[in-house]
């Protein structure tokens, strides 16, 4: 109960932060939900499945002051498949610490991409 | 064509990690195709969409998705993003930017550090 309303907490913080943002409530559902109990695995398949409402919210959104290229994002999208068939493959046959590490090594590298923008554009 | 391989990119990195992919589409729109900053959000948003809803499927074959965990924190987050939205032109961004670069690497650490 306590961990469930520390998720609910969590996935509002996570929430604020994409919207603010503009990225990174990916990079926070899956510490939450490895706090839940998930494995590595499940977390982030889970995560995926956790920000399609905020993506769908965004992107309506997004749409209605005209801001998405949707013939781009269809070919994004659709060619995106390709790669997650490969994603899940290789996910699926790595060990789990070797995942948690990876994304470990992940979330270093969106810092560092985060406190990039933050520097050349302080507005 | 240069659609094409961002798109295999951020679909392989968003299956991967678990994460939208717009980590790899939005940078790789401004810097090798030269959009504009809030365009290439706004479009990797909507192709993330499809990118995380095959996601979803191909590791639920694999019985890996917990639905009752992904509403407990994706529904809440909905909600954030709004108010997030709504907050972005009344704060600092620059400052709030830092702070959360400084939160993912503290839990990178404490990943990395069991």
């Amino acid at each position: 109960m306590t961990a469930d309303l520390a998720a609910v907490a969590l996935g509002l913080a996570a929430g604020v932060v994409s919207g603010l943002l503009g990225v990174g409530g990916g990079t926070l559902f899956v510490p939450t939900l490895l706090a839940l109990g998930l494995s590595q695995r499940s977390a982030e398949a889970t995560s995926l499945l956790a920000i399609l409402p905020t993506v769908a919210v965004g992107a309506w959104r997004q749409h209605r002051y005209g801001n998405v290229g949707w013939h781009s994002a269809l070919v994004l999208g659709v060619t995106s498949i390709g790669g997650v068939v490969g994603g899940v493959f290789v996910a699926e046959a790595l060990p789990e610490v070797t995942l948690r590490r990876l994304f470990a090594v992940l979330l270093f590298v969106v810092a560092a991409q985060i406190a990039l923008r933050a520097w050349r554009n302080p507005s | 064509m240069r659609l094409v391989v961002i798109g295999l990119a951020a679909g392989f990195f968003s299956a991967l990690f678990g994460v939208g992919g717009g980590i790899v589409i939005v940078p790789l729109l401004v810097l090798t195709a030269a959009w504009e900053e809030r365009r290439a959000m706004a479009t990797s948003l909507a192709a993330i969409g499809v990118t995380a809803l095959a996601g979803t499927l191909f590791y639920a074959y694999y019985g890996r998705v917990h639905p009752g965990s992904a509403a407990l924190v994706g529904l809440p987050a909905t909600v954030g993003a709004v108010v997030g939205t709504w907050l972005q032109q009344r704060l600092r961004r620059r400052e709030l930017s830092l702070l959360f670069a400084a939160l993912l690497v503290a839990i990178a650490v404490k990943l990395l550090v069991p």
